[in-house]
């Protein structure tokens, strides 16, 4: 990619995920946790895709062969938080932006017309729209998330790496008189990370090398999808399977690929 | 003929007048609710006795930096029985600290729901600079809430927070501030 065509600014902290897909089971409580801790409300019809609201999605990956040798893999998908967002330049008001130290793409509901265009511009259907105002079942508002506005029907939401909880991890830190801007590892993690229970997701600095997603996004088994897209993410996974590896992109028979 | 054009005008800029009378004066009042606050509070007659903040707003989250609304506990250091004749002062001790319930203060400033703040970042500077001078001040500021949208009137609005950003070197990417 032309260095013209890099439009992100350089930041001295860029929040990045590292998921190891061979860890992941596919139980999908990232997913949970993400709507509980987003206030995203639960879906009555979740196979509606008009109805169901998701940040984070698990998705499954075959590779298409006969037993034996037929495999699985599962693949949480966040957003990429781009460090080139096809989304933020189409946007015609501004509401999403990749301005804030951190890198996390911001996405501002009051602003947002709800005009679609970053939608089709993802190219990981990381966006999701509102076309119902959220519905909770009664006496479950008791358990929203004071610090995650609720969205209205009418406006496009994404996942922000749980942006709320890198503003308490600053505050935390400026109450106990440290540098806001120098966290230690695990003191700002989203969600989904914190929940996985097999350890699958990590989180942290990506240019910090005391975080452990600095060593991990550099493995030979580490691969971004759809990176030659040159959208430059900062979700990273990883395998030590091929296959799996090679379905993060449109790779053609002779293509070579990372770690082959 | 020329008195007819006159004629002609009038209604046309008494009907401008009508427009900004109900515009400017009618509308605003109709738009806003004034809540009024549970209990008389005087800043200018307590700092008088206290002499600083904290003992009021301070918050143990954010390490004894001024923030929260005041609790009953508070009072109730002072008021545990009435100092003084004044009725706003017995209904405190009645209905407030007798029955250890909270007084429903308005926060005149508070900010919607999906702006972050927080003070603990702002601590080098002068409470005034954001708020009302409340030391000096005798009575609690009013609070008026929007009948549509719920905001209040009187919050600091963004353009206030981001020119003193843009002034002082700190960073204004939306994030900074929203939620
Ligand atoms: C004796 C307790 C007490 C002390 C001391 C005190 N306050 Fe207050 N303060 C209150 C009460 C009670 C309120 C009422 C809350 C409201 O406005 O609804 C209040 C409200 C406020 C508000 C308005 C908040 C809002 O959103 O409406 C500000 C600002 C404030 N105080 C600043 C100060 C400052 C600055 C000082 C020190 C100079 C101070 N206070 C000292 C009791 C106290
Ligand atoms: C440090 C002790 C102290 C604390 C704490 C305190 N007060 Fe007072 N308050 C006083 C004193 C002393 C007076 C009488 C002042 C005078 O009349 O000269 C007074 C007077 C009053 C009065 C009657 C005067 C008036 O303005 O009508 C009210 C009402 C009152 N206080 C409310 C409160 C509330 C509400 C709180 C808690 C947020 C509070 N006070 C906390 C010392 C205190
Ligand atoms: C940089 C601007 C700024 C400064 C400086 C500042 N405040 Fe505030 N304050 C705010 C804003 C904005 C809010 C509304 C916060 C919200 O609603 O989330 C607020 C809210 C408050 C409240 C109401 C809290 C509540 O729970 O509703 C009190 C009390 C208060 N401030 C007291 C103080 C005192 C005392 C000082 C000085 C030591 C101070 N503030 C300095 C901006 C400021
Ligand atoms: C009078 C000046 C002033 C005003 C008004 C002001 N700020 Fe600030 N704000 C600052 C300064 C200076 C800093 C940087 C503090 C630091 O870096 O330690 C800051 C930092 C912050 C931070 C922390 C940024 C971070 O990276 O953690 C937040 C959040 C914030 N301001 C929100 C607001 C909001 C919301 C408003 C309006 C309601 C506001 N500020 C109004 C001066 C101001
Ligand atoms: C320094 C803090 C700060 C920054 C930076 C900031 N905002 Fe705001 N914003 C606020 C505050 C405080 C309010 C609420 C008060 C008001 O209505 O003005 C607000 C309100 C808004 C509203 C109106 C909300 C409503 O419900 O009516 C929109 C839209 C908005 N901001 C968009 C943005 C966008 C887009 C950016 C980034 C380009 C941004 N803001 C950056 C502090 C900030």
């Amino acid at each position: 990619m032309s260095e013209s065509m890099q439009i992100h600014e350089h930041f001295q902290i860029k929040w990045g995920m590292v998921i190891d897909v061979d860890k992941c089971t596919g139980c999908g409580a990232c997913q949970v946790a993400c709507q509980a801790e987003n206030n995203i409300p639960p879906s009555q019809q979740s196979f509606d895709r008009l109805r169901s609201v998701h940040w984070l999605y698990v998705y499954k990956l075959e590779n298409g062969r006969p037993y034996p040798e037929s495999d699985i893999a599962y693949l949480p998908r966040p957003c990429m938080q781009c460090g080139n967002p096809s989304c933020a330049s189409v946007c015609p008001v501004i509401a999403t932006t990749k301005d804030e130290e951190g890198g996390i793409v911001s996405q501002i509901y009051p602003r947002c017309i709800g005009c679609r265009y970053c939608m089709a511009a993802c190219p990981y259907h990381s966006r999701v729209f509102n076309w119902f105002d959220p519905v909770w079942p009664k006496g479950m508002e008791k358990t929203l998330t004071p610090y995650v506005s609720v969205r209205p029907r009418g406006v496009v939401e994404k996942c922000t790496f749980c942006h709320h909880r890198f503003q308490l991890a600053k505050r935390r830190a400026r109450a106990e008189g440290r540098d806001p801007h120098h966290l230690k590892e695990d003191e700002y993690i989203p969600a989904c990370a914190e929940a996985c229970p097999t350890g699958a997701i990590a989180f942290g600095d990506l240019h910090n090398p005391e975080h452990k997603v600095h060593q991990l996004s550099r493995s030979e088994h580490a691969f971004r999808i759809l990176e030659r897209l040159g959208t430059e993410p900062q979700v990273y996974y990883l395998s030590r399977r091929p296959w799996v590896r090679r379905q993060g992109d449109n790779y053609v028979q002779k293509d070579q690929q990372r770690g082959e | 003929m020329s008195s007819k054009k006159k004629g002609g005008i009038m209604p046309f800029l008494l009907g401008i007048a009508a427009a900004l009378v109900v515009g400017w004066i009618i509308f605003p009042k109709v738009l806003y609710v004034q809540e009024t606050q549970p209990v008389r509070f005087s800043h200018k007659l307590h700092m008088e006795q206290i002499g600083e903040c904290n003992l009021c707003h301070s918050n143990r989250e954010e390490r004894a930096y001024a923030t929260r609304m005041p609790s009953t506990k508070d009072c109730a250091l002072c008021h545990y029985t009435a100092l003084t004749g004044s009725s706003e002062e017995k209904e405190l001790v009645r209905e407030y600290i007798k029955k250890d319930k909270q007084v429903p203060w308005k926060a005149s400033q508070k900010q919607p729901d999906n702006v972050y703040f927080s003070h603990l970042a702002h601590k080098d500077l002068e409470c005034r600079q954001c708020h009302f001078d409340m030391e000096n001040r005798d009575n609690l500021p009013p609070k008026y809430v929007n009948r549509l949208t719920g905001y209040t009137k009187t919050t600091m609005k963004m353009h206030e927070c981001e020119r003193c950003h843009a002034r002082e070197n700190t960073s204004n990417a939306c994030y900074v501030c929203h939620k």
